[in-house]
């Protein structure tokens, strides 16, 4: 598709506007405007591709809070002492500089869908012909009656990777000898599915070598989750008798916590702990609700051959922020998504041509030193939803340097993932 | 990422060797190194007729500067260690398939190495008698066929659509470095077409083992994989 006139036009009278406002974010030339909303693995993904992809051709503006941006993914490692915290710092440097990509540092404060516009903190409005938004997730608020994010410095979720990061590290690096750490999992749907399951693996890592007589208490509204067998077997062998896990049928899922005090309430049982890692339950971030993109999931419905909202076909949700079908809500979904749709935003601003959306995905967890397993799938787009294709998972029992190879293989994956997200 | 100053440190670190295995200083077994040959031969030929494959041929190697082999398109990481002065004898070849990522960072070797001195010394005595004596190689040239699955002839003849290429690739370039570097994921950049179509029909076909590849092969057809060995022959440095 080309511009029609009437799309063009609305793309012009926006950016007299623009002009006439105090800060004028650069000039469009006439090109089509693409305005992505978030710097994650999703975000920074359309935006690199989309720019790299039109050769400039497009005009591209990702909106990003933070100068810095720091990976949720392996975020557990260095929670395990694997990677120090500087590993999983990444810039938006090669985006604006090799790619030509209008990068601001401002918080997206709404969106007017009737005039295609997205309103920053700063005041600043940008028009858009398509907008990409992959905002991440928020916290599902009073889902664990007794905590809210003024009390996450007592009680981190560390499920935003940074300063919360540290904090459950330092926690950790400070409890008593044969203190509790408790952990209250989220329920379904959530970001990493093996994540909380790996943070409890390098937490137990830790202890075993600092404080051997320490425990760890998971408090579970789900009655399985991702990789179980492969953690459970990892957790018999290498952190025997450290781990107890409540799943529902023990009141895992009746939970409340009093972050003054450092108790957890599980199913009417108060227990004094002296770390508690509270994984609230999860919806789409904050921007995707306020630009009326999620329905009752709290999630973004979205179409799977391009990614486009569908509530508005000038939108496109990536990431965990979409309601998408089987993909799990991963960094490495949100990268292959972020592909399919800039296939087709630049398919439908420039004519290139489009082909098949696919998607893949596989993710790494790590259980103990180089033991590392994965479990991935192919998806294909059908009307309803992204639909598994194939997947694969490794097995218990596996041998020590295959283990030691998958392990290697992920350090390989973030490498490589990284570099494509960031440039 | 500073790829630079690493090589740097590990072409001194291969001059002076304080933290690598200790160079070899003999020759080991001929025939025992052709069984281990089999590992290199995916990639590299050797003797008459020898041609560039995934890796360079590998005739004349010993007393030759890296990077010296006409028409093969070396990683920038290889084309460094050569500047950096780099010649492969025993000892350096020794080490380098080792551990050939830590001796060249960044070099598209995707091979993990062989931590055996005994079996290095072997295959570096059946690569001395060969390499040296191309013609006294006992099979019929090019003895090293950088095939481990056939393929039929009409599949290896689809010529692939590299614009669809580019964007399949996009999938693979998740893990697979644009540019060529080797960590932990080999390298799938600068391939001769028909060994990349070799080996994702390897996969596809669950030939070669690896559960990732398998299924990411296993729901490309004829030409898409066509698509994607002509994007990442033109790829990478």
């Amino acid at each position: 598709m080309v511009l029609d006139r009437r799309h063009f036009l609305g793309t012009s009278v926006a950016l007299t506007a623009t002009l006439a406002a105090p800060v004028v974010w650069g000039q469009a030339n006439g090109r089509p405007k693409v305005v992505v909303i978030g710097g994650g693995p999703g975000g920074a993904t359309a935006a690199r591709y989309i720019a790299k992809d039109s050769d400039g051709g497009i005009d591209v503006t990702l909106v990003e809070p933070t100068r810095d941006y720091y990976t949720c993914f392996f975020s557990n490692l260095y929670i395990g002492g694997f990677r120090d915290l500087a590993s999983l710092r990444h810039s938006y440097g090669a985006l604006a500089s090799v790619y030509g990509i209008n990068v601001v540092h401002e918080t997206a404060v709404g969106v007017d869908r009737d005039a295609r516009t997205v309103t920053l903190s700063c005041g600043a409005v940008l028009p858009y012909d398509r907008l990409v938004i992959s905002p991440g997730i928020d916290f599902v608020e009073g889902s664990v009656p007794g905590w809210d994010v003024s009390a996450q410095h007592a009680m981190p979720h560390a499920y935003k990777a940074g300063s919360q990061t540290e904090l459950a590290k330092a926690q950790v690096a400070a409890m008593p000898e044969g203190g509790l750490f408790c952990m209250i999992a989220p329920p379904n749907p959530f970001r990493c599915p093996p994540g909380p399951y790996e943070r409890v693996s390098m937490v137990a890592h830790v202890l075993k070598q600092t404080n051997p007589r320490a425990k760890i208490l998971i408090a579970d509204p789900k009655e399985k989750y991702s990789k179980q067998a492969l953690f459970e077997e990892g957790w018999q062998a290498h952190y025997t008798g450290m781990i107890d896990r409540l799943g529902p049928d023990f009141g895992g899922g009746n939970v409340m916590v009093d972050p003054g005090e450092m108790t957890v309430d599980i199913d009417g049982e108060v227990t004094r702990v002296d770390v508690c890692n509270v994984i609230p339950a999860q919806k789409a971030g904050r921007i995707a609700e306020l630009a009326g993109l999620t329905d009752e999931t709290g999630y973004c419905p979205i179409v799977p051959a391009t990614m486009q909202s569908r509530l508005d076909a000038a939108v496109h949700v990536l990431g965990d922020a979409a309601h998408q079908g089987d993909m799990p809500k991963s960094a490495f979904a949100a990268n292959s998504q972020a592909k399919v749709a800039a296939m087709a935003i630049r398919g439908a601003l420039t004519g290139s041509k489009v082909f098949p959306a696919k998607f893949s995905n596989t993710c790494w967890s790590l259980i103990s030193p180089e033991n590392g397993v994965k479990v991935g799938a192919t998806y294909e787009a059908t009307e309803e939803k992204i639909a598994k294709v194939d997947g694969f998972i490794s097995q218990t029992d596996e041998e020590a340097a295959l283990r030691q190879a998958t392990f290697e293989e992920s350090l390989g994956w973030y490498a490589g993932i990284t570099a494509d997200i960031f440039g | 990422m500073t790829p630079a100053p690493r090589s740097v440190a590990a072409a001194a670190a291969l001059l002076l060797a304080p933290a690598l295995p200790a160079g070899a200083s003999t020759f080991g077994d001929v025939d025992r190194g052709a069984a281990l040959w089999a590992q290199c031969r995916p990639c590299h030929e050797i003797g008459e007729a020898a041609r560039n494959k995934i890796g360079p041929n590998l005739n004349f190697v010993f007393g030759r500067k890296a990077a010296d082999v006409d028409d093969f398109r070396y990683s920038e990481a290889m084309q460094r260690a050569r500047n950096e002065g780099l010649v492969w004898s025993l000892d350096t070849l020794d080490k380098f398939i080792a551990q050939p990522n830590a001796v060249v960072p960044g070099t598209r070797m995707g091979f993990p190495g062989l931590s055996d001195p005994a079996a290095r010394a072997d295959v570096l005595a059946w690569l001395r008698k060969n390499s040296d004596n191309p013609r006294d190689i006992p099979e019929a040239p090019p003895t090293a066929v950088g095939t481990d699955h056939s393929v039929a002839p009409e599949i290896l003849a689809i010529v692939g659509d590299a614009e669809y290429g580019a964007y399949l690739a996009s999938e693979c370039l998740t893990c697979h470095r644009a540019g060529g570097a080797m960590e932990g994921i080999p390298s799938v950049t600068g391939w001769p077409q028909e060994d990349f179509v070799v080996a994702m029909h390897a996969y596809k076909d669950k030939v070669r083992d690896h559960p990732v590849m398998q299924m990411m092969a296993g729901r490309l057809n004829n030409e898409e994989i066509a698509a994607l060995a002509a994007y990442f022959a033109d790829l990478g440095g």
